[in-house]
């Protein structure tokens, strides 16, 4: 698969790739914490109208005026979201939702306008509905490129502003920020990410292009820098992965290839990262609540023992069994693997006894001491 | 003559899209008014998935396994949302913006792979073509009705059936959730059966106005119609009249500047948002401007 990477069509699209990773995971993990990932979703649909007037201004494909245009229709989407949000009674989903489905009819009808023209350039218009990495071209790099460094530049001036609207915007209010521009500034820059995955994955895509990154970085890390940077590698990683995958099969999309990897990235994130993944919790509650048994076991032992007066008290396991509603067998037995029980016999016609080791003894004293609670010989 | 209203290819687009309109404002009330519209949106993407697998299975493209399909799609999708949401790991929204992209993505690589010369390609499934509705035709009886309409019939009925007899366990399960699950009335199951039912119609309507443009039928009439009223019967009723007047309205537009009939008619329930919005005597800028000036 590397040595696709000496294809000159290939590296073209790889180093698109790099730069749709960076932007996406640099710019969606602050929509990711400020709630607004379904933001991206709506811009990236809202790019569809920029496109087809953008191609209408410049009367070819070209990619300059295609993403100036994509840039302004979402951003007027975006300040169209927060002003009927704001000034009326719709709510966020909603408000969302209409400026997606009401901008993208809006493109529809443009792309059949254009189609009508009989343009011979108009050529793959469509093809930003879907992304159509193959046909990108060495001088798109240049606008793709020249945006994501927009979007980086614009990210490191601002990054301490940017961080407390995200966090605290109460705060940043009160300290005089003017916190209704830069979240607005913020909420417009997702469609930074979104221009420069047009070519890549095209509009209809996007939406896992600016979340999947940054919910599969929260998982690994605590602090936003931390988060921006693993983002941003997994974009990178995602994109060239998918663009490499599917320039060795034939027929396969770049956009679809490079979504499901960063949907397996989130996947396993969100199972296997350690101390916040949904696995390694799991394994810790269990591991929680075998020793929460074992040191009940021991401590009930010590108290039946405490009460006939006899250290060496042997318990009959089935009436620890009834005692705790289950079978305590297995309790047992990694106690005794662990020296704290022996097993003892009473009388040979009864069933199995156990009786607290000297370690054992001293392990529950240890633990009803911890607990505050005095033992009682 | 009823037969020849059945083949006037206008009286059909008309008809289909007054159907699609009905429909999903239907359905589309109670998800703008449970704050779940983005819902439509992920089903109505999600639902390329689930169109693919089944004509891959039976190569069916439309009719009743299609519609069953679609319906199974739109309920895993919320279900793996709402499985995603539940590690908590992640922010609701966030799950929603997971879950269909990767859906959608696999049923585009399906597509790519088995099915590259079929007639579901992904530009009909995302924007559909209302124009030619009466070309597909299916006999009915002794009438020649077009695929479209006699599907979009079924749903349409169907969802009306749900929302008149469920009226009142949806309406309390809408505003006061917590109650509805105390006095027994399954709040999970009637938004599950609400979802289902909004991947039928998705799935009826993708033929006609295709999976995006849908959604502006389930959102834009619903949020249109609760800036007019506060009751919802109302509501039903007036986001009914508004997507059938957006579809209506389109037509003639569409014809006139010779673009596409089903974008115009998702644009038009844009224009009367809008309208709404600025207009509206109680909720819109001007009203509550009045309201304002005269409480001075």
């Amino acid at each position: 698969m590397l040595e696709l990477l000496g294809n000159f069509t290939v590296q073209t699209v790889v180093i698109g790739a790099v730069f749709l990773g960076i932007a996406s995971g640099l710019l969606g993990c602050f929509a990711v914490l400020r709630q607004q990932s379904l933001m991206g979703d709506t811009l990236a649909h809202a790019a569809l109208p920029g496109v087809c007037i953008g191609f209408l201004i410049a009367g070819s494909r070209h990619l300059g005026w295609i993403m100036a245009g994509a840039l302004g229709t979402a951003v007027v989407a975006a300040l169209f979201v927060q002003m009927v949000t704001r000034h009326s009674r719709i709510k966020t989903d909603a408000g969302l939702g209409i400026a997606l489905s009401v901008s993208f009819a809006l493109g529809v009808v443009l792309l059949t306008y254009i189609q009508g023209q009989s343009n011979a350039s108009q050529g793959g218009l469509d093809s930003f509905l879907f992304g159509q990495a193959a046909a990108t071209q060495r001088e798109d790099l240049w606008f793709m490129g020249g945006v994501t460094l927009v979007a980086l530049v614009l990210v490191m001036l601002c990054w301490k502003q940017f961080k407390l609207v995200t966090f605290d915007p109460l705060f940043a209010g009160s300290i005089g920020l003017p916190v209704v521009v830069l979240e607005s500034v913020l909420t417009s820059m997702i469609a930074l990410a979104v221009v420069v995955g047009l070519q890549m994955v095209g509009v209809v895509l996007m939406t896992a292009m600016v979340i999947a990154p940054a919910v599969a970085a929260r998982q690994w890390v605590k602090q936003l820098h931390h988060m921006v940077i693993l983002a941003v590698v997994f974009g990178i990683i995602s994109g060239v992965i998918g663009v490499l995958i599917s320039a060795s099969v034939r027929h396969l999309a770049t956009g679809p290839v490079v979504v499901l990897v960063i949907s397996a990235i989130v996947a396993v994130s969100i199972l296997l990262s350690p101390g916040r993944g949904v696995l390694w919790s799991w394994i810790h509650r269990q591991r929680e609540r075998r020793t929460i048994g074992q040191r009940q076991m021991l401590t009930t032992m010590y108290k039946l023992a405490a009460h006939h007066d006899d250290p060496y008290y042997p318990v009959e396991r089935s009436m620890l069994d009834s005692f705790y509603g289950v079978r305590t067998d297995a309790i047992l037995k990694r106690l005794h693997n662990q020296g704290h029980v022996a097993p003892a016999s009473h009388m040979p016609t009864e069933g199995i006894h156990w009786t607290l080791t000297d370690t054992g003894y001293s392990e529950a004293v240890r633990i009803l001491q911890s607990i505050g609670a005095e033992p009682s010989p | 003559m009823i037969a020849s209203f059945f083949l006037q290819p206008v009286a059909m687009i008309l008809l289909t899209g007054a159907l699609v309109a009905a429909a999903g404002a239907l359905v589309g009330t109670f998800l703008v008014l449970q704050r779940n519209s983005m819902l439509s949106d992920a089903i109505s993407h999600s639902i390329v998935f689930g169109i693919v697998v089944v004509w891959l299975l039976t190569h069916a493209q439309s009719g009743p396994v299609q519609i069953l399909g679609a319906a199974l799609t739109g309920v895993l999708t919320v279900f793996l949302t709402e499985l995603v949401a539940g590690t908590r790991r992640v922010k609701r929204d966030a799950a929603i913006g997971l879950v269909f992209p990767a859906l959608f993505a696999a049923g585009v690589l399906l597509l790519n792979l088995y099915a590259r010369d079929v007639h579901i390609d992904t530009h009909t499934v995302l924007l559909g073509e209302i124009g030619f509705v009466w070309l597909d035709t299916m006999m009915l009886g002794s009438l020649e009705l077009p695929q479209a309409v006699v599907w979009m019939s079924v749903v349409t009925l169907a969802n009306l059936i749900y929302v008149l007899m469920f009226y009142k366990e949806l309406k309390l399960a809408t505003f006061d959730p917590q109650l509805a699950a105390a006095l027994g009335f399954a709040p999970t199951a009637l938004f599950y059966v609400l979802l289902a039912l909004t991947s039928t119609t998705a799935v009826a309507a993708f033929d006609a106005v295709g999976a995006v443009l849908f959604i502006a039928f389930v959102i834009v009439p619903p949020a249109t119609a609760y800036l007019l009223t506060d009751r919802l019967s109302l509501m039903l009723v007036y986001s009914v009249l508004i997507g059938v007047a957006s579809s209506l309205s389109g037509y003639p537009v569409a014809v006139m500047f010779d673009v596409s009939v089903g974008g115009t008619m998702a644009a038009m329930t844009g224009v009367f948002f809008l309208l709404a919005f600025l207009l509206g005597p109680r909720h819109g800028l001007l009203g509550r401007e009045w309201q304002r000036r005269r409480g001075e």
